[in-house]
């Protein structure tokens, strides 16, 4: 494929990182006063919001109650001014609605809903800035949100993108690098146990290469769970001081 | 880069869209949002869209045939009442952070006309905000009323005015929205506030402006991160 070379040589990307190096991951929790949880997530260029309000009682179709559990509602939007040509509906479209499910997919595996049973939970996430790695940000800033919000989860819940190129796995995925035309895999993981939340890849891979790619999204999606990590610990402490304890 | 209007076109022109998102409250969720965004919108269309805000003949290339459109969009994330006027703020700092790059137009072989946008980033032209009005919304509270209403207060008031004024004082557009009655002496009174208020909102603003203008490249970009 002529054009930009995806991976020097010297093993340096477009944006001059290595291949499994990750974006610079900056968070703060706590923005929005109205709402129970929120956080604002930055990786690289990427700017997610991630909002929660819940658990509170089922609002409209109340057929749609789960007796046992929570009902977690998610959806996902982009401003129009998100990317570099401003997109006309904002959500509603097809994407927006497919990733809005794979959010609740997630999301569904990390919150302990039994605690909330005949409730709802509702999850917002909004890119303000997009450039590529759009579903590992949402999930990363959901994350803090959910936290933020005191709802109690099974583990962090961190997501990935990484793409294969030369034999190499490339760890968190730019927009110039995801549409280069290079297979790409998005994973969430819990990572504690390992689990895998979701996964998902929808390009030609050779069967070989998949269990590198795998392995290189948990590591990197380990590496993503620290920095969480940090985030809220700093939080917390901040909040700890302001209230005095 | 667009086709101006046909019945002005020597001009350009601004389209609003203003997005209520779901962060601001769980109804606005799906297409909840859409009528509130929709009402904003037009009003925005009818107090920003005219030539004596913008000059909007700055926003013409070639008459007739391509001019500057200008999207202008509202992102809600918060609401705690008084929406118009925190919109206006916001598009008055936008238009005036806005930078068009200057065209250069080239007929080429056929006849036809090329338009060359230049690759300097310095090389943009600038809008004039000096007339661009800000909104100053009264709300009727009892026998009173009050600017700048929280969300609390609004649920207090039975009707609003909404009034657009220039830096000069000069009352551009003006509407009533609510389901109570005023009486015209409290629409005057009601004016005769708003102006005051709205032409106090200005110079602050620009100084403001202006303030951040100059400090160029070493300003901090604190977003939500500070």
């Amino acid at each position: 494929m002529a054009g930009l070379e995806l991976l020097s040589d010297q093993g340096y990307r477009l944006d001059g990182r290595k291949a499994t190096e990750l974006r610079k991951l900056q968070a703060r929790m706590g923005v929005f006063s109205q709402a129970d949880g929120s956080a604002y997530l930055e990786q690289g260029n990427t700017k997610a919001l991630a909002v929660v309000y819940g658990p509170h009682e089922m609002r409209g179709s109340r057929s749609r109650t789960l007796h046992d559990r929570a009902v977690i509602n998610c959806q996902y939007s982009m401003a129009t001014f998100s990317t570099a040509e401003r997109k006309r509906r904002p959500h509603g479209d097809r994407k927006s609605t497919e990733m809005s499910l794979h959010l609740k997919q997630t999301f569904e595996a990390a919150v302990m809903t039994q605690l909330y049973p005949r409730s709802q939970i509702d999850i917002y996430v909004k890119i303000l800035q997009s450039d590529g790695g759009n579903y590992s940000v949402c999930v990363n800033a959901a994350t803090l949100a959910v936290i933020d919000a005191g709802i109690p989860m099974r583990d962090y819940v961190c997501a990935c993108t990484v793409g294969f190129v030369d034999e190499t796995p490339l760890a968190d995925l730019c927009y110039a690098e995801e549409s280069g035309g290079i297979s790409s895999l998005a994973l969430a993981l819990l990572p504690r146990g390992g689990q895998i939340a979701l996964l998902q890849m929808d390009a030609r891979l050779h069967q070989d290469h998949l269990e590198t790619l795998i392995e290189a999204a948990m590591t990197a999606c380990k590496g993503v769970s620290k920095v969480l990590d940090e985030v809220v610990r700093q939080h917390l402490q901040e909040a700890s001081v302001l209230t005095g304890e | 880069i667009g086709k101006p209007r046909p019945m002005v076109p020597n001009e350009g022109y601004l389209e609003f869209f203003v997005d209520c998102s779901a962060n601001a409250t769980p109804e606005f969720e799906g297409r909840g949002g859409e009528e509130l965004g929709t009402e904003l919108s037009n009003t925005l269309y009818k107090v920003f869209n005219n030539k004596h805000s913008v000059e909007l003949k700055d926003l013409c290339i070639c008459v007739g045939e391509h001019c500057w459109v200008l999207y202008v969009d509202v992102l809600l994330l918060q609401c705690d009442g008084n929406l118009y006027d925190a919109i206006s703020i916001a598009i008055k700092a936008a238009l005036f952070n806005t930078k068009i790059p200057k065209v250069h137009i080239s007929s080429d072989d056929e006849g036809g006309r090329e338009i060359e946008l230049s690759d300097d980033p310095y090389d943009c032209m600038r809008l004039n905000v000096e007339n661009v009005p800000c909104i100053v919304t009264l709300c009727k509270v009892g026998h009173r009323h009050v600017v700048d209403a929280t969300l609390q207060e609004k649920a207090c008031s039975v009707a609003s005015l909404i009034i657009s004024v220039t830096h000069k004082g000069t009352v551009t557009c003006m509407r009533k929205v609510g389901g109570g009655s005023l009486d015209p002496e409290s629409i005057f009174e009601m004016i005769e506030v708003g102006k005051r208020v709205g032409k106090a909102l200005h110079a602050p603003l620009m100084n403001l402006l202006q303030q951040e203008e100059s400090l160029g490249k070493k300003r901090q970009k604190v977003g939500f991160l500070g």
